[in-house]
């Protein structure tokens, strides 16, 4: 392998790692500001440097500062190495999960082809699926290393509600994998490049409008976040990390947001053609009865652009729906997950295997 | 022992599959979520008769109170700034929580013939109850100033002299009424 495009590819992987990152840091700000924008307040606007106040933008930098001063605090009787394991495990699964998301076509510069995607695997999807998984264990491992009922209580949460709503989860995009015939989520990317009747994008809500919703759903779940954060549960359990405190916490905190952000990819990758661009094709803009050449690289940016605005749309949006629903009950939780979504998703493979039966035929 | 039959409303299909109304929620929180965005923008450009949020922003702001509402006391005042109490203890002996501590002295003016050489309130004591208003004859005491935001690093810190509380802007915030106000 040459030196060059291994070193743009590293440059390429870095930048998207720092925007994730920094996406996941800006979502504490968004969550703050976003809710009271919702509920006619005005938000977190204190935290001032030099008299600048930026929209409360500085209360990131002031949350980082009071997490990394704060104590570290360890409850007596926990199992010392579990306990601060715990969160790392959480977000070290969540940061490598985005190694499969494809971010852009590949970049062709100078002879040279430079994929935008830190791992182009055949089990893309799986992968990522797997790595969330995976993840759980930091949160069951937090819970039951702890010591502490409460944290006990969230941990069991958490593992049968992930491990149930998994389920549902890689059952609702078989439908997908089956029309697009791959597990590689750049060619489902290309594959959604394609036209209906030469204007409607053959994006995935196009294609299995059903699973998008299920998926969704199943995703949020995933996340944790409000309307399914029985594993936190705030108000009567705190949740899992109830005993950590200061940059630990933090993990947790933030391993939260990049579920966000990874769910946000996923459906853009899934179901909104990902860094297709309607109408773009590789050499340009193509209309009804217009075109409009672009060179390649132009091509190539404009995706990753249209990636990263379709991530931020679905970032606001899985904001929008934590701060509408109230709280699932435990029950209700898991009938929605084992006699809902799971017969839907299986229903919609049988509806999907029959209509492309009768289209091929 | 009587029981109350509640009905419960019967979810109509459209409500039991949840999606639409889940939209119709998303509709509502996005659109106050656009609505405010586009007056906070206004205001931002100058437009100051457009709020996006009804936040009162409290230490700088205060939201008007009652006119009624008892709030931190004060003495009224003669024309030529000396206090209208006439030591006649009335308040101090009206007081529930007992924290009115008068010294009285003489004056030579006989249309007075008594003032407070002291006039001592603990406010850390004070339930606001508004009895010394009442009892006083001379309209001498008063909780009108507005003023809520009483708070002290220590128990000596709530003890307000006959001076703090002829001037009550002294240790307020901001100044609401008139001192001199009659």
């Amino acid at each position: 392998m040459d030196f060059f495009p291994a070193a743009l590819q590293l440059t390429a992987i870095f930048i998207f790692l720092t925007g994730v990152l920094s996406l996941a840091g800006l979502l504490t700000w968004v969550e703050r500001k976003q809710s009271a924008v919702m509920q006619d307040r005005i938000g977190a606007n204190r935290a001032r440097v030099f008299g600048l106040r930026l929209f409360g933008l500085f209360h990131i930098l002031a949350d980082a500062l009071k997490m990394l001063t704060k104590e570290n605090f360890i409850p007596k009787n926990a199992d010392k190495f579990l306990y601060q394991i715990a969160p790392v495990i959480s977000i070290f699964f969540a940061l490598i999960a985005f190694a499969a998301i494809p971010f852009g076509d590949v970049l062709q510069i100078g002879g040279y082809q430079i994929p935008l995607q830190g791992l182009d695997i055949n089990v893309g999807l799986l992968y990522i699926f797997s790595m969330l998984s995976i993840g759980v264990y930091g949160v069951i491992l937090a819970g039951f290393s702890s010591q502490s009922n409460y944290s006990f209580l969230g941990g069991l949460r958490a593992s049968s509600q992930l491990i149930s709503y998994e389920i549902a989860i890689g059952s609702s995009i078989i439908g997908l994998v089956m029309i697009y015939g791959t597990l590689n989520l750049n060619e489902m990317v290309r594959v959604q490049g394609r036209y209906f009747w030469g204007w409607l994008p053959a994006w995935g809500i196009v294609v299995q409008p059903a699973a998008f919703f299920l998926f969704l759903t199943a995703a949020i779940a995933e996340t944790k976040r409000i309307p399914f954060d029985l594993p936190e549960g705030e108000s009567e359990i705190v949740g899992y990390f109830l005993e950590y405190s200061g940059m630990r916490f933090g993990l947790f905190f933030l391993t939260d947001f990049l579920e966000t952000i990874l769910v946000a990819m996923l459906a853009a990758t899934l179901f909104f053609g990902g860094w297709q661009v309607p109408g773009l094709a590789g050499d340009g803009f193509h209309f009804a009865n217009a075109a409009w050449p672009l060179p390649s690289i132009a091509v190539t940016l404009l995706g990753v652009a249209s990636f990263a605005c379709k991530t931020v749309f679905f970032c606001w949006f899985l904001m929008t729906i934590r701060w509408t629903l109230p709280r699932f009950r435990y029950d209700q939780l898991m009938r929605l997950g084992w006699t809902m979504l799971f017969p839907l998703a299986m229903a919609n493979i049988v509806v999907t295997g029959g209509v492309m039966l009768l289209l091929n035929r | 022992m009587a029981t109350i039959q509640v009905q419960r409303k019967q979810l109509n299909f459209w409500e039991r599959i949840y999606l639409p109304e889940i939209f119709r929620g998303l509709a509502i929180t996005s659109g106050h979520f656009f609505r405010n965005l586009l007056f906070h923008g206004l205001r931002a450009f100058g437009l100051k008769q457009f709020r996006g949020a009804v936040t009162i922003q409290y230490p700088e702001e205060q939201r008007p109170l009652p006119l009624r509402s008892r709030t931190r006391h004060r003495l009224t005042q003669r024309e030529d700034g000396s206090p209208r109490c006439v030591a006649c203890m009335m308040c101090e002996t009206v007081c529930p929580a007992l924290c009115i501590y008068i010294v009285a002295k003489e004056v030579p003016d006989p249309d007075i013939e008594k003032a407070p050489a002291s006039f001592d309130i603990d406010l850390g004591k004070c339930v606001y109850c508004g009895f010394c208003v009442e009892a006083c004859p001379e309209d001498a005491i008063r909780m009108d100033t507005q003023i809520l935001d009483i708070a002290s690093y220590s128990r000596e810190g709530m003890m307000y002299s006959m001076d703090d509380l002829l001037h009550p802007e002294k240790h307020a915030n901001r100044i609401l009424v008139d001192p001199k106000r009659p």
